[in-house]
């Protein structure tokens, strides 16, 4: 399926960045465009249920989203998504932080992202 | 009324680097240096070492980092405000006038207690995960309140240089300073709400500075082995201008502060504290020079009525075990291996985990991607009982002889596990308390 960083192939690795954090068994991940243009791109694409599908095998509960215009930046809340939490879970990495780029390993459609490169121009 | 005040943060958390605060110490012409150290977990950890050790029951660093800290403090009329009291804020003040007596150093510690709120709790309470009372969580341990500044604030009226509190909010530590040099009203939400957006970016240190943020190939950060921590200059509106020390390593950018800002918020409209119900949504980050950000527009509305409580509860035991497997069929080998240990002791726990690190440990998936050249498989089961739980590294390390071929690199731990539930308690039931310690 996917190689994340060959030429063809688009992630969000390729135009966002992410950060993770953890609140009990929630995990929280912000992910921020790196060129303010793409804000409108990642809005379409990383819809919570889109994000929620890709994150299937980590996210058990509900996923919220929220923009963040002013930075710009999207922000997901995603419910028992810590198998029980920082204290009593048995992951390897029970506060998540590695999970950043989990959703950064999303594939992200080739198409409006061409587009919204040109738009710059 | 002070005309700027600079706030550093010299620690994110309790195992944080150690010389990142004499820096700001030394060289940051600091007002304020806050040091955050304490973890959900940490202090129900630190309460069963008190009960242990009477003395104890403060954070295992407090010696290392105080020692060292104390002659520039004192030096440079540098006040600390740090939540390492944990467990035991009172035995953590009298540690600190133990060493600056030793170092010749007059000091007066603030000692901030009142977090402690197990005796007011009847394990009723129902947990806020859970809507179950928390009793039924297990064996409870502590129960801790975050305290908000009206803890804070009466420490700072005194002339302790250094304040050692328990549990307290952690943008509390920063937003109380602000409130008592600027002389902002505890009811005017909105500069409130932009000391916490400040306190927030602050907390976590290096984590403002590149650090949890580096990335060789999209996001470099330079000279990360001398990651400067961060400071901040606030103005009695509350304009703040993040910034580190000159030759430190790192990187403080609008990337670095936007990931931080939004690091562990729910909602970024209702950021609960106990001061206050600060809003981020209206936040502005500009660049205000090389290493320079600047941030505005943080506001509030009315602080909650309640406070959060921390509950500790004894969770039994996590075993673990490890054995790695290399080159041909490596991740086969592996996944053979931990079907073994399933059959063999999978029936015994609720739920057995068996990882493949190198593949899919991290992320519970690898997304399809191919077979990585070596994997170590891990295996970690949680249970009442400390035998059942090492019975785990004991199987995984049998099959050295037992199990696939070319497994290697044995290793088993066994932990004790503490787990936190959260609860609410009427803010008017708890009374913060201040006690001051001298050296003469």
């Amino acid at each position: 399926m996917a190689a994340f960083y060959t030429f063809n192939t688009k992630t969000l690795y390729d135009i966002a960045h992410a950060r993770a954090g953890d609140k009990g068994n929630t995990l929280t991940l912000s992910l921020f465009p790196y060129n303010p243009k793409d804000f409108e791109l990642l809005k379409e694409q990383c819809t919570a249920e889109r994000v929620s599908e890709h994150l299937s095998e980590v996210v058990r509960g509900k996923i919220t989203r929220y923009e963040l215009p002013n930075l710009p930046a999207l922000h997901f809340v995603c419910e028992n998504a810590l198998l029980g939490g920082v204290t009593t879970s048995t992951a390897i990495d029970p506060h998540g932080k590695t999970l950043s780029y989990a959703l950064l390993a999303m594939e992200i459609d080739v198409e409006p992202f061409r587009d919204a490169l040109n738009n710059q121009q | 009324m002070a005309n700027t005040i600079r706030i550093g943060c010299g620690a994110g958390f309790s195992g944080d680097r150690l010389e990142p605060a004499l820096v700001l110490a030394e060289q940051g012409a600091l007002d304020y240096l806050v040091l955050e150290c304490l973890a959900e977990r940490t202090i129900a950890l630190a309460q069963k070492r008190k009960r242990l050790y009477p003395d104890l029951g403060y954070d295992p660093l407090l010696e290392r980092r105080l020692r060292l800290l104390l002659p520039a403090l004192v030096a440079n009329k540098v006040r600390l405000i740090t939540n390492m009291g944990a467990a035991n804020p009172l035995a953590a003040g009298q540690k600190v006038i133990a060493i600056a007596r030793q170092l010749n150093l007059s000091l007066t510690v603030a000692v901030v207690t009142g977090d402690d709120v197990l005796s007011l709790l009847t394990g009723d309470e129902p947990a806020l995960e859970t809507g179950n009372p928390i009793r039924s969580a297990g064996p409870i341990l502590s129960a801790n309140a975050y305290l908000g500044i009206d803890a804070v604030l009466p420490a700072l009226a005194t002339d302790a240089l250094v304040i050692i509190t328990g549990r307290v909010a952690d943008p509390s530590l920063f937003v109380a300073p602000l409130v008592y040099e600027f002389g902002w009203a505890t009811d005017d939400y909105n500069r409130l709400g932009q000391g916490t957006v400040i306190g927030h970016l602050l907390e976590c240190a290096g984590q403002l500075t590149g650090g949890y943020f580096a990335d060789p190939l999209s996001k470099p950060v330079p000279n990360m082995e001398n990651l400067g921590h961060p400071f901040a200059d606030v103005s009695p509106d509350g304009t703040a201008v993040f910034g580190k020390v000159y030759g430190t390593g790192g990187q403080l950018s609008l990337m670095t502060a936007k990931e931080q800002l939004l690091y562990e918020v729910m909602d970024p409209g209702r950021y609960i504290t106990p001061d206050v119900i600060a809003d981020f949504t209206g936040v502005f980050l500009t660049e205000a020079g090389p290493n320079l950000i600047q941030a505005t527009g943080g506001t509030g509305v009315q602080r909650p009525e309640t406070l959060k409580v921390s509950v500790g509860y004894d969770a039994g035991f996590i075993g673990e075990g490890e054995l790695s497997y290399g080159g041909p069929a490596a991740e086969q080998r592996a996944v053979l291996a931990g079907s073994i240990i399933r059959k063999r002791i999978g029936h015994l726990f609720d739920d057995l985990r068996i990882d493949l690190i190198g593949s899919t440990a991290a992320h519970r998936t690898n997304f399809g991607e191919s077979s990585p050249y070596d994997v170590r498989l891990r295996v970690a089961g949680k249970t009442s009982s400390r035998e059942l739980a090492a019975l785990v590294g004991e199987e995984v390390e049998a099959l050295y002889t037992n199990g696939p071929a070319g497994g290697g690199g044995a290793r088993k731990y066994l932990h004790e596990v503490v787990g936190i539930v959260s609860a609410t308690l009427d803010r008017h039931r708890i009374n913060p308390q201040l006690t001051i310690f001298k050296t003469s």
